[in-house]
C-alpha cells in the first residue's frame, strides 16, 4: 500500500499523455457500462470539493473522468481513487450536471478486477474479500472473523489493536457467528453455474 | 410509496448484520420503541446479508442475488422495514431492478423457488414513524428530552443515492421526531458527511481526521451528543474519534425508546465506547 503522492497527478511528468497508449473506446465503454453520460462533465470540480476522501486519493474525481475521456485506461484502472471511493454519493449530489460519479468508480473497479490490473489499494481489496468470504460461509458478515482473517492477510496484527480490544470488551464483536439456516442457498451462489 | 392504504401494524423487519451483532443495542431499543408504539416487528425468517458494499464491489451479481433472497423471504402483504440505511438501499435497488427486468425476476423466482412480489413495500423505520404521526408519539412520551442538544446525523446513505431519491423525501425527520419528544436539534453541523464506511477498517488514517471533523463541527454548534440512524456511522464515529472531549453518539432508536419510557437502557449504554450515562444523568433522563 503506497500512500498516494500528490493530488492531481495528471500534471506530473510520468503521466505525460502517450498517444499510442490511448484507448479510443474507453469513454464509450465506461459510459455504456455505468449508464452515466460522462460527456456532460465540464470539469467544474465541485465533485472534488465535495468528496470527503479527496485527501486519500491520487486523482480527484473529475480527473478520473478526464483520464477516461482521454482514453488513459491504465492510469484510471491503477489509480488509488477508485478504491478509496466508498460510493457515498456526496459528489453526485453536488454535480451540476447530475453525473453519477460513484457509478463510474464502480465500473472502473470492476474492469480493474476483471482485467487483472495492478491494484493500488491492496489492503482495501483484501478487506472486501474477507467480508465476502464471511458472507459465503455464514450468509452474514461476522465482524470478528473478518478482522482476524484480514489482519492475517495484511500482516498487521498490532495496527489498531487497541480499537479491536475495546470492541471486544464492549462485546461489539461476537465470538460466534450468527448464521443463515439454509446456508446451502447462499453457498450455491458462489459456485459457477456449470459446476453446480 | 406514499400509499395511504399501507397498514402499519405488522411489519417484516430486516435487522442486518450490524444490528444483529456490533449494534445489538440498537436492535433491542428499536424492538422496545416499536412495541410501545404498537408496532409488531416480525423478524424476516432466516434473512441474510443485504449484499453489503464489499459484495457489491467484488461481484455485483452475487450481491444482487443476496438482496433478492431476502425479498423472496418477505411476505407480500406486509411492508419490509429496515433500520440500516445501506441495507435499505441494497434491498430497494434490487427490487427496482426486478421491476425493470421481468426475465431476471423470473430467473430469481426459479432460483429461490419462491414468488417475489413487485408490490412489496420496502421502507425505513423513520418513514414508519412519520406515517404514524405526531399524535402517537406524544401519547407514548414518558421522559421529555428536556431540551437535550443533539446533532441529527444522517450520514451519507439515507435517502441520498439515486435509487432512494424516488418517492417521498424524509429529509430532516430525524430532527423533527426528536423535537416532538422534547429534544433540541442543531442542524448546522456536518449532518450528512460520510463516516468513512469500510475505509475505517482498511485505511483508518484517512477516516480519523474526517470523523474528528464531524465531531468538532458538533461541538462547535454546542451539541451535547449526536444521534444517528445508521449503525455503521455510530461505530465509526465512536472508534475513529481521537478528539477530546468525546461526545456520546446515540442510535436513534435508543433515544426514541428512552423518551418512550423504556427501562432496560443500562444494557444498551454499557455497550457504548463513549459512555453516554453521565450526560443523561446530568440531564435527569436516567437515574
Ligand atoms: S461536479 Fe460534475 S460536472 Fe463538475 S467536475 Fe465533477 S463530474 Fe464534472
Ligand atoms: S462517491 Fe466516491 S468520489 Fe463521490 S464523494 Fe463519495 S467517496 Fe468521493
Amino acid at each position: 500500500m503506497n500512500p498516494p503522492k500528490a493530488a492531481l497527478k495528471l500534471w506530473s511528468a510520468d503521466n505525460r499523455i502517450v498517444l499510442a497508449e490511448q484507448d479510443r473506446f474507453l469513454a464509450r465503454d465506461i459510459q455504456r457500462l455505468s449508464g452515466t453520460n460522462l460527456n456532460r462533465c465540464y470539469h467544474c470540480r465541485s465533485c472534488g470539493n465535495a468528496c470527503p476522501f479527496i485527501r486519500g486519493m491520487d486523482y480527484p474525481p473529475n480527473a478520473i473522468i478526464r483520464l477516461v475521456q482521454y482514453g488513459l485506461r491504465r492510469q484510471a484502472l491503477e489509480s488509488h481513487t477508485i478504491w478509496i471511493c466508498v460510493g457515498c454519493h456526496t459528489c453526485s449530489v453536488q454535480c451540476p450536471m447530475g453525473i453519477d460519479i460513484a457509478a463510474i468508480m464502480a465500473t472502473l473497479r470492476r474492469l480493474a478486477l476483471e482485467e487483472g490490473a495492478m491494484i493500488a489499494e491492496t489492503n482495501i481489496l483484501d478487506f472486501h474479500r474477507e467480508v465476502l468470504h464471511s458472507i459465503k460461509q455464514y450468509g452474514r458478515a461476522h465482524k470478528l472473523g473478518i478482522m482476524l482473517r484480514y489482519k492475517a492477510r495484511v500482516h498487521q496484527w498490532f495496527a489498531d489493536l487497541d480499537v479491536g480490544l475495546r470492541m471486544l470488551a464492549k462485546r461489539k464483536m461476537d465470538l460466534k457467528a450468527s448464521r443463515v439456516q439454509a446456508i446451502d442457498e447462499i453457498t450455491r451462489l458462489f459456485i459457477p453455474h456449470w459446476k453446480r | 410509496m406514499s400509499d395511504p392504504s399501507l397498514h402499519l401494524t405488522d411489519l417484516s423487519y430486516f435487522p442486518g448484520c450490524s444490528l444483529e451483532s456490533s449494534a445489538r443495542e440498537s436492535n433491542i431499543s428499536l424492538m422496545e420503541a416499536a412495541g410501545i408504539l404498537g408496532l409488531n416487528l416480525i423478524e424476516l425468517e432466516d434473512w441474510n446479508c443485504c449484499g453489503s458494499s464489499s459484495a457489491n464491489i467484488l461481484d455485483k451479481e452475487i450481491a444482487f442475488s443476496l438482496a433478492v433472497r431476502n425479498l423472496s423471504l418477505a411476505p407480500a402483504h406486509r411492508p419490509l422495514m429496515a433500520m440500516c440505511p445501506r441495507c435499505l438501499y441494497h434491498l430497494r435497488e434490487a427490487h427496482q431492478r426486478l421491476a425493470r427486468e421481468p426475465e431476471t425476476l423470473r430467473a430469481q423466482e426459479r432460483r429461490w423457488g419462491r414468488p417475489i412480489s413487485l408490490d412489496l413495500k420496502i421502507i425505513h423505520f423513520l418513514e414508519v414513524l412519520v406515517r404514524l404521526g405526531p399524535a402517537r408519539l406524544h401519547q407514548g412520551l414518558v421522559r421529555n428530552l428536556n431540551g437535550l442538544k443533539f446533532v441529527p446525523y444522517y450520514g451519507c446513505t439515507l435517502f441520498r443515492p439515486p435509487s432512494l431519491r424516488q418517492g417521498t423525501y424524509y429529509q430532516g425527520e430525524l430532527g423533527n421526531v426528536l423535537t416532538m419528544l422534547g429534544g433540541e436539534p442543531l442542524t448546522r453541523a456536518l449532518t450528512h458527511r460520510c463516516c468513512g464506511s469500510f475505509l475505517s477498517a482498511a485505511r483508518a488514517d484517512v477516516v480519523t481526521p474526517l470523523v474528528n471533523e464531524i465531531l468538532a463541527s458538533a461541538v462547535a454548534v454546542g451539541a451535547e451528543c449526536l444521534v444517528t440512524s445508521c449503525a455503521m456511522c455510530q461505530l465509526n464515529l465512536e472508534i475513529r474519534c481521537t478528539w477530546d472531549p468525546r461526545l456520546p453518539v446515540f442510535h436513534f432508536s435508543e433515544i426514541l425508546a428512552l423518551a418512550l419510557g423504556a427501562e432496560d437502557y443500562e444494557g444498551w449504554f454499557t455497550r457504548h465506547l463513549v459512555d453516554p450515562r453521565p450526560l443523561l444523568a446530568a440531564r435527569k433522563l436516567i437515574a
